[in-house]
C-alpha cells in the first residue's frame, strides 16, 4: 500500500471466539498512519468485536495485533483485567451516555486519562484545550457540569475530548454517530476529520452506515459474518464495489439511486453456523440469480472458501466471481 | 483542583439537604433520631447513673415499683430503680450497639460485595458459597450461641451482630457491583490504562455508595432489634443498662402482671420510635440516592 511505512495497527487473522459463535473468524487489515479506515457491516457481523480486540477489552482466540510493528499481548488466557492498555489507542463508544460515569464531572471524565498515566503538566490547560478542542467552547463552562446536564452530542464531544487528552496516534471510533440526531451527526464526523486533519491521528470507524464512510473514510472494508470480504479506497468502493455483499448494501443506501435495489434475503447467519465455502453463498445475489452456475463456478461457492484478504491488500474482494481463477 | 473539588462537593452535599428537606417521611424521622440522640449525649445532665445502681436505690429510700406518680418521671422497678434513669442511659447502649453493628456489618458485606462481583470467576464463586452459607444458618440460634460462647459484654454483642448480618449487604452490593461492571465507562476507564482498584475506586464505589448508605440506615433499626432481642434473652452485657435488658427485667420480674406499664412501655416505645426513625430516614435517603426514583416525583 505505502512500501517502507509500518502501518500504526496491524490485525493479522484474528479470530474471537464466544464458545461456538466465530464472532471474528479470521480478520486481517491495516491502518496507515493519518488514514481513516471505516470498517462497515450488518449488525453481527463482528466489526464491534474487532475493535473491542484491538482496544484491548476482549481476549482474541488467535491471531496477532501489532502496534507499530511490536505484537500487542493479547493472549486468551490472561485475565481481561490484566492487559496492557497502550494509551496511543484510545476508543469512542457508540453510546456516550453510557461511556461517561453520572457521578464525574466533565473535569475529572477528561482528566482521568492523565491521572491514570501519571502525566506530567499542567492538567487543567490541558483538559481546557481538549474540550475546546473536542468543539465546547468556552470550556470552562463544561468542567463542573455532570453528564446529564449536557446533551447528547456534548456528550460524545467529551468521550472524543477525553480520548484525544491522551494523544492517541489511533482512535477506534464504535458507531460513533448511530445514537446520535441526524443533525449532530454531520458536526461530530466534522470533528473527527478535521482531528485527522490536523493531528495526524489514525481513525477506525465501525460503522453501518455507507454514508458515514463516503463522508469522513479514505478506505474501506466491509466486514461479513467475522471476516473481510472486500477492501479499498473508498471512492473505488462506492463507486465500483466488487464483492456482491458491497453491492447489496450499496444499493439500498438512498443516494444511490442508479443502482437497482438488491434486498439480501434472510439475516446474517448465527456465528454458531457459519456456512461451508463461500460464507455468503445462502445470501449471495450472484448465486441466486443462477450467474455463478451460467459462469461454472457455483461449485466453489458452495464448496471453496475464498480465504482471507491479505491485510495489505490495495483493492481486493473475497469473492469467485471476482477472481474466479 | 482540590478547591474545585471541594465545591462540587458542597454542592452534592446542598442538593442532597435540599431533596431530603422536602421529604415529610426524612424529616419526621431526621426529628425523631435528633431528639434521641440528645437524649443519648445528655444523659449525665437528665438522669443519675447512679440510680441504676440497686443498693444507691435503696439507700435513696426508693419505693418498690413505684408509680410515675409515687417517683420521678417514670416510677421505679422491683428493686427500686429509677425507671426514667434506665430509659435515658439505655438509649446509649441501644444506640451505639446499633451504630456499631451497621459500621461493621455494612463494611463486611460491601467488602466482600464489591471483590465477589469485581473480581468474578473462582473468587466470586467461593465468596458467595461462603455468604450462603452463614445466610441459610437460622440467624437467631447462631447469634445465641455466639453471645453465650463469647461472654456477654457489648463488643461481644456487637461483633455477633455484625457477623450474622452482613450476608444480605454482600449480596445487595454484588448484585450492583455487577451491574456497574458492565456500564461502558469501565471499558472506557480500562482503554485509558485504568487497574482494578482504580476502577473499583472512581467507577465501582461512588455508583454504589448510594446503595450501601441508604442499607446502612436500614441495617440500624435491624440491628437494634437484634440488639433488643439478645438482651431480652438474657445474653446482653449484665453491667450495661440497654432497652432490651429493660424489657426482660420487666417481664422476668412480672411488670405485666403486675401492671406496672410504667416499667416496660418507654423502653418498648424508645426501640419503635428509634427504628421508625432509621427506616424513615434510610427510605428518604434511598430515594435519593436512586436518581430514577427521584426524578419521578
Amino acid at each position: 500500500m505505502h512500501p517502507g511505512v509500518t502501518p500504526l495497527v496491524e490485525v493479522e487473522d484474528l479470530h474471537v471466539h464466544f464458545g461456538r459463535a466465530r464472532a471474528v473468524d479470521g480478520a486481517s487489515l491495516q491502518v496507515m498512519p493519518g488514514e481513516v479506515l471505516a470498517l462497515v457491516g450488518e449488525s453481527g457481523s463482528g466489526k464491534t468485536t474487532l475493535i473491542r480486540a484491538i482496544q484491548g477489552l476482549q481476549a482474541p482466540t488467535s491471531g496477532t495485533i501489532r502496534l507499530e510493528g511490536t505484537p500487542l499481548e493479547r493472549s486468551s488466557r490472561r485475565a481481561i483485567q490484566t492487559i496492557f492498555h497502550d494509551p496511543a489507542v484510545q476508543m469512542v463508544f457508540q453510546d456516550p451516555t453510557g461511556a461517561l460515569n453520572p457521578r464525574q464531572t466533565i473535569y475529572e471524565i477528561v482528566a482521568e486519562g492523565l491521572r491514570i498515566g501519571k502525566r506530567s503538566g499542567d492538567e487543567k490547560q490541558r483538559v481546557l484545550d481538549a474540550l475546546s478542542r473536542a468543539g465546547l467552547r468556552p470550556p470552562e463552562r463544561f468542567l463542573q457540569l455532570y453528564p446529564h446536564e449536557i446533551s447528547g452530542g456534548q456528550r460524545q464531544r467529551v468521550v472524543i475530548a477525553g480520548a484525544m487528552v491522551m494523544e492517541p496516534r489511533l482512535l477506534l471510533a464504535d458507531e460513533p454517530v448511530a445514537s446520535l440526531d441526524a443533525s449532530i451527526r454531520g458536526e461530530i464526523l466534522g470533528l473527527m476529520r478535521r482531528l485527522v486533519d490536523e493531528t495526524g491521528l489514525a481513525i477506525l470507524a465501525v460503522t453501518h452506515d455507507l454514508g458515514l464512510a463516503w463522508n469522513i473514510a479514505d478506505r474501506v472494508a466491509v466486514m461479513y459474518l467475522g471476516r473481510i470480504v472486500e477492501t479499498g479506497p473508498t471512492e473505488a468502493i462506492l463507486s465500483d464495489p466488487q464483492h456482491p455483499y458491497t453491492r447489496a448494501l450499496l444499493s439500498v443506501v438512498p443516494e444511490t439511486r442508479e443502482m437497482e435495489q438488491q434486498i439480501l434475503t434472510g439475516e446474517i447467519p448465527d456465528a454458531t453456523r457459519v456456512p461451508p465455502g463461500c460464507r455468503f453463498h445462502p445470501r449471495c445475489p450472484v448465486v441466486q440469480s443462477g450467474e455463478a452456475e451460467r459462469r461454472g463456478f457455483l461449485t466453489r461457492c458452495h464448496t471453496e472458501d475464498p480465504g482471507i484478504l491479505r491485510a495489505d491488500a490495495i483493492q481486493a474482494a473475497a469473492c469467485w466471481a471476482v477472481a474466479p481463477d | 483542583m482540590t478547591s474545585l473539588a471541594m465545591q462540587r462537593r458542597k454542592a452534592t452535599a446542598i442538593r442532597v439537604w435540599t431533596q431530603f428537606r422536602s421529604s415529610r417521611q426524612g424529616m419526621i424521622g431526621l426529628a425523631v433520631l435528633a431528639l434521641f440522640v440528645l437524649l443519648a449525649l445528655a444523659a449525665p445532665l437528665l438522669a443519675d447513673a447512679r440510680e441504676l445502681n440497686p443498693v444507691f436505690a435503696r439507700s435513696q429510700g426508693n419505693p418498690q415499683w413505684g408509680t410515675p406518680g409515687d417517683f420521678g418521671p417514670l416510677g421505679t422497678d422491683h428493686i427500686r430503680r429509677s425507671v426514667w434513669a434506665q430509659f435515658v442511659w439505655g438509649s446509649r447502649v441501644s444506640l451505639f450497639v446499633g451504630l456499631a453493628a451497621t459500621v461493621l456489618t455494612i463494611f463486611i458485606g460491601s467488602v466482600i460485595g464489591i471483590v465477589s462481583g469485581f473480581v468474578g470467576g473462582k473468587t466470586d464463586g467461593v465468596l458467595m458459597r461462603i455468604t450462603e452459607w452463614f445466610l441459610v444458618i437460622p440467624f437467631l440460634p447462631l447469634a445465641i450461641v455466639l453471645a453465650s460462647v463469647l461472654g456477654r459484654s457489648v463488643w461481644n454483642i456487637i461483633f455477633v451482630i455484625g457477623i450474622t448480618s452482613w450476608p444480605s449487604t454482600a449480596r445487595l452490593v454484588r448484585a450492583q457491583v455487577l451491574t456497574v461492571k458492565q456500564r461502558l465507562f469501565v471499558d472506557r476507564a480500562r482503554s485509558l490504562g485504568a487497574n482494578g482498584s482504580h476502577i473499583v475506586l472512581h467507577h465501582i464505589l461512588p455508583n454504589v455508595s448510594g446503595l450501601i448508605l441508604a442499607n446502612a440506615t436500614l441495617a440500624v433499626p435491624i440491628s437494634i432489634l437484634t440488639e433488643t432481642t439478645l438482651a431480652f434473652l438474657g445474653l446482653g452485657d449484665p453491667s450495661s443498662a440497654s432497652w432490651g435488658k429493660t424489657l426482660e427485667e420487666a417481664f422476668v420480674n412480672g411488670a405485666i402482671v403486675r401492671n406496672a406499664w410504667w416499667y416496660f412501655l418507654p423502653a418498648g416505645i424508645g426501640i419503635l420510635a428509634v427504628v421508625l426513625a432509621f427506616t424513615l430516614i434510610g427510605r428518604t435517603l434511598e430515594e435519593i440516592a436512586n436518581p430514577r426514583l427521584s426524578r419521578q416525583r
